[in-house]
């Protein structure tokens, strides 16, 4: 064999239409439709995990700083989760829907079956390279499709590791990697999906909706938005501090969709607020936070200017009231608290998407609602931490979000149960558990009828006397039906 | 104008805002009073659509009126249920206390409807938008203008101004719509236009659902009891010729045959003509007219060439005066013709003859997917290969076009023939957000989910996600440790 170099031939368009055939191919031969096929690559998707741990864990290390607790729990064991909940139930999230049938088309049986769309395209995000990567494509195979999967550039050690693992463990004949940035995205976007997920910002969510458009491909959508969380007084503080925290910084440091942006509390619980978090924040991180080992970095500098961009803001800026260390050249910026920011500045504005916390403040909690409404866009998640029964019904009522969570942040990411998806610019679609198997199969009605029992009064040449029967059987009621067999209802 | 339409739509907002739209009580005087409009204007709504489209009365109960009454009574009757939030399955110990899904409407919908089935394709969405709760902007169809002027003249007397309009207008008052921002748009018509408004949505990132058409093919195994061969040609004629003369998303396009049975099939079909329609199925007026001049003469043109003439067997007439075009049947026209390539829309009927009827699923499968599938046999093995080896918005089995009133079965496309489902509890989902709503209690907490980290707290984390109770309860013991080390840090 010798040494062979390998030369990375550049991605156009042509690159993609090939791959897009081989795919398509294999999905016509019916290679990806049977049970075994699906519980075979999900089996080995596992074993990749299993045999892979440490490589992964470096990868996410290199892209991110990512510290190893987060990346075997929130990347590796909620994919391998994810896996073995396929694993098990789908055998019976294959099986047709009985449906039940009525007098409009009696006699008749039907059922909903669920079809694989074809090949799908799963375009993912920088910020979990590994289980944005993965997660979609569990649900891509559980439902019998064909796949490419487009990783981050951002993230290029998980994206390269992804290629190699995936090439190893999955079949190339019907899941492949394709790595880039825009011009290899554009390819593959000019190409015809039977559906596109994903994962990312509403920018970029438009031009792939837009490539989408023109070949009628349905898409999913997994944006985010500045999800808020109130915070009522006469609660257990140290239990809310703690879960905002986790929620905050423990998710790669602020940089993650469902991440709490900010915090809207009243003027007078505000202080005791801001002292509980001095003092958690410096239990978990230490007085250095910059050298914790527990924080991720912040991605590469671009995000790193553009964070400091909304912290230095004149207006802002004198607002903190812990933190607002950084590091520029390990691209780290400490956990940053303000309090009372303008609402114009850019930081109220925009998804700040890493470890800066604004604190608003208002007089009274009831307030926060309209406060959250009032910034005309819906975000991925809304949070509430409070003991008070009727703020609860109000909240659930009032605030519209893709998800909401009661006296914790971000943990219904990990309930399957749940659909976890967006609305209104927070995006479209949902996935997790059976969601993400429903996500990528069509659900086809089948629908039996006989030879016997055909009903005349369904063709022409039409009557009155027909139209009598029709209007009975459509309107349902048997004695409708009999009066109108009989000659005894108004035409 | 410009200016009246984005002040109409900012009203519509308004009301929508102040949560007018949201209570049951709304919601179901909307639908009540929806239910009344179809009882009270039935005759006037016949008489538009045999304006429009020169339907008979009997079709147009059959296939708009009656089903509208049946989805609104539906509607109605559900009401409750559908809009009640609804307890998830968690885990007997899992991280949330409790989790349900909270139906929510979207907000402001537009809902554009087609010629076609002008009333039935406006209220059926507007149904659904009004049971989940949202503001709604109606804009039918301008090829249909007398269905169209009904319902912007009458809905307004029955239903709440503020909340819900109805927009006429053409192609201008389409774009100018579709300009404007909303929370789902719910199209109904050609793939051409659906690549348009999808495009338009996107810049706002609006979902949609897009009921398109396609060539939707019947096939035709060869059947022997004469009941069955008898019922069989009577639901393909019905349905080809009886439902809006065949200019639905659901006609039948074509039909697929053995060689050896077409000839029985085409006597057949042409005797059921005769017995639905009579000799002059113009006299009978039970034939509907071809919407305009323009479709009249695109359908007319499929029927120039001449070796598409040479393959009428029955029909054929036209009459451009009173826009009318017999009940035509044809057998095998080459494939590469405009009448094999396009879809149809019209009373044309092609039948293509094939060696074997197992040959129709590689023929379907060559072309793009249709909305339905059509399949008159009694073969199970032919019946298992039609559902798992096509691809299809839906199938039927020994009948056509009725699954449209069957309300528990989804009604949507898939590629070309679009994406997105209604009809039933279908359509109150689709212009629905189901909001997750979890909660936790402030009791229990599990310590490790915080840092500073080590290998005990990651332990202890994977066996909690991992659902993995009695690990987990061993580590907390001490009886198993971690056997996991830090290599990166």
């Amino acid at each position: 064999m010798g040494s062979e170099v390998e030369k990375k031939a550049v991605f156009d368009t042509e690159s993609a239409k090939e791959v897009v055939k081989e795919l398509r191919d294999s999905f016509v031969a019916g290679k990806t439709k049977t049970y075994e096929w699906r519980r075979t690559q999900l089996a080995a998707m596992l074993k990749m995990m299993d045999e892979n741990e440490p490589q992964i864990v470096a990868a996410l290390s290199d892209d991110l700083s990512k510290p190893e607790l987060e990346s075997s729990i929130y990347e590796i064991a909620m994919l391998k989760n994810s896996c073995k909940l396929a694993l098990k139930e789908m055998k019976h999230w294959m099986m047709p829907e009985k449906a039940k049938t009525s007098m409009t088309t009696f006699p008749s049986s039907a059922e909903i079956v669920s079809d694989p769309l074809g090949v799908v395209l799963i375009i993912s995000a920088w910020n979990y390279p590994f289980l944005l990567s993965l997660d979609p494509v569990v649900g891509a195979i559980a439902a019998g499709n064909a796949i490419v999967l487009k990783p981050s550039e951002i993230s290029p050690a998980t994206a390269s590791l992804l290629a190699k693992l995936v090439k190893k463990y999955l079949d190339c004949s019907c899941i492949k990697v394709v790595e880039g940035a825009v011009p290899e995205t554009t390819a593959l976007l000019e190409q015809k999906w039977d559906k596109i997920m994903y994962t990312g910002n509403g920018r970029i969510a438009r031009i792939v909706m837009a490539a989408a458009a023109k070949h009628l491909t349905p898409v999913v959508l997994e944006l985010g938005g500045k999800c808020p969380v109130i915070v009522d007084s006469g609660i257990n503080l140290q239990v809310a501090t703690r879960r905002i925290i986790a929620g905050k910084w423990g998710c790669n440091n602020g940089q993650a969709c469902i991440s709490p942006d900010y915090i809207i509390t009243t003027k007078d619980y505000a202080p005791e607020l801001v002292d509980s978090f001095k003092c958690e924040l410096e239990r978990f991180y230490g007085k250095n936070p910059l050298e914790s080992k527990d924080l991720s970095r912040i991605v590469n500098s671009n995000h790193f200017a553009r964070l400091l961009k909304l912290l230095d803001e004149d207006t802002v800026s004198s607002k903190i009231v812990y933190g607002g260390e950084r590091d520029e050249t390990n691209l780290k910026i400490a956990p940053t608290i303000l309090l009372d920011v303008p609402k114009d500045s850019l930081i109220m504005n925009e998804e700040i998407f890493g470890p800066l916390l604004p604190i608003i403040t208002i007089d009274k909690v009831e307030g926060s609602f309209d406060l959250i409404n009032s910034s005309g866009t819906k975000p991925l998640a809304a949070y509430l931490f409070t003991n008070n029964k009727k703020l609860k019904e109000k909240f659930v009522e009032k605030v519209s979000a893709g998800g909401l969570v009661v006296n914790d942040t971000t943990v219904h990411l990990a309930e399957p149960a749940l659909p976890f998806g967006g609305v209104g610019d927070s995006g479209m679609g949902a996935y997790h558990g059976k969601f993400s198997f429903d996500t990528f199969s069509h659900k086809k009605a089948v629908l039996y009828r006989s030879f016997a029992g055909d009903a005349a009064v369904r063709y022409p040449p039409y009557t009155a006397g027909k139209l009598r029967l029709m209007r009975a059987l459509l309107g349902g009621s048997i004695m409708g039906i009999i009066r109108a067999l009989l000659g005894w209802s108004k035409p | 104008m410009e200016k009246d339409l984005g002040r109409e739509i900012t009203e519509i907002r308004e009301c929508y805002r102040n949560g007018n739209t949201k209570p049951i009580a709304w919601r179901r005087s909307q639908l009540q009073a929806l239910r009344s409009f179809l009882l009270d204007y039935e005759i006037q709504i016949f008489r538009a659509l045999n304006l429009d489209l020169g339907k008979h009365y009997v079709e147009a109960f059959r296939d708009e009126v009656g089903i509208l009454k049946k989805s609104v009574n539906l509607a109605l009757k559900d009401l409750k249920r559908w809009s009640a939030s609804t307890k998830a399955k968690l885990p007997a110990i899992a991280l949330l206390s409790y989790a349900e899904l909270v139906p929510e409407p979207l907000g402001l919908i537009l809902v554009i409807s087609s010629w076609n089935f002008p009333l039935g394709l406006s209220l059926e969405p507007l149904i659904g938008a009004i049971a989940a709760g949202n503001a709604v902007v109606l804009k039918p169809s301008e090829m249909s203008p007398a269905c169209s002027s009904l319902l912007a003249n009458t809905l307004p007397k029955y239903l709440d101004n503020q909340a819900i309009k109805v927009i006429e207008g053409g192609p201008a008052v389409g774009q100018q719509l579709l300009q404007q921002k909303w929370d789902k748009i719910f199209f109904t018509g050609s793939a051409k236009v659906g690549r348009m408004v999808m495009s338009e949505a996107a810049k706002n990132l609006t979902p949609v659902t897009l009921e398109l058409g396609g060539k939707c093919p019947a096939v035709l195994d060869s059947l022997s009891w004469s009941w069955d061969k008898e019922v069989a040609v009577k639901r393909i004629v019905g349905a080809k010729y009886g439902s809006c003369a065949g200019q639905a998303c659901i006609s039948i396009d074509y039909v697929l045959v053995e060689k050896s049975f077409s000839s029985t099939v085409v006597e057949l079909m042409k005797a059921m003509i005769r017995t639905m329609y009579g000799d002059n199925p113009k006299e009978s007026h039970s034939v509907a007219r071809i919407i305009n001049k323009h479709h009249f003469l695109r359908l007319k043109n499929l029927l120039t060439d001449q070796k598409v003439k040479d393959c009428i067997v029955y029909g054929g007439s036209t009459d451009e005066d009173s826009l009318y075009i017999e009940p035509t049947i044809l057998v095998d026209p080459p494939l590469e013709s405009a009448i094999m390539a396009e879809e149809i829309f019209g009373p044309l009927l092609p039948i293509i003859t094939l060696d074997k009827i197992e040959d129709s699923i590689e023929f379907i499968n060559s072309r793009p997917k249709p909305l339905a599938i059509y399949a008159f046999t009694k073969d199970e093995v032919l019946r298992k290969r039609m559902v798992s080896e096509t691809s299809s918005g839906s199938v039927v089995f020994n009948d056509a076009i009725i699954q449209f009133a069957a309300d528990t079965l989804p009604f949507g496309g898939i590629g070309e023939s679009g994406f997105g489902k209604y009809h039933g509890k279908f359509s109150f989902d689709t212009f629905t957000h189901y909001k997750a709503v979890a909660r936790r209690s402030f009791f229990t907490d599990f310590w490790y989910r915080f840092p500073p980290w080590n290998n005990h707290k990651l332990e202890l984390l994977e066996d909690t996600y991992g659902f993995d109770y009695f690990g987990l309860l061993l580590v907390i013991l001490g009886l198993k440790r971690s056997r996991k080390t830090f290599h990166v840090n």
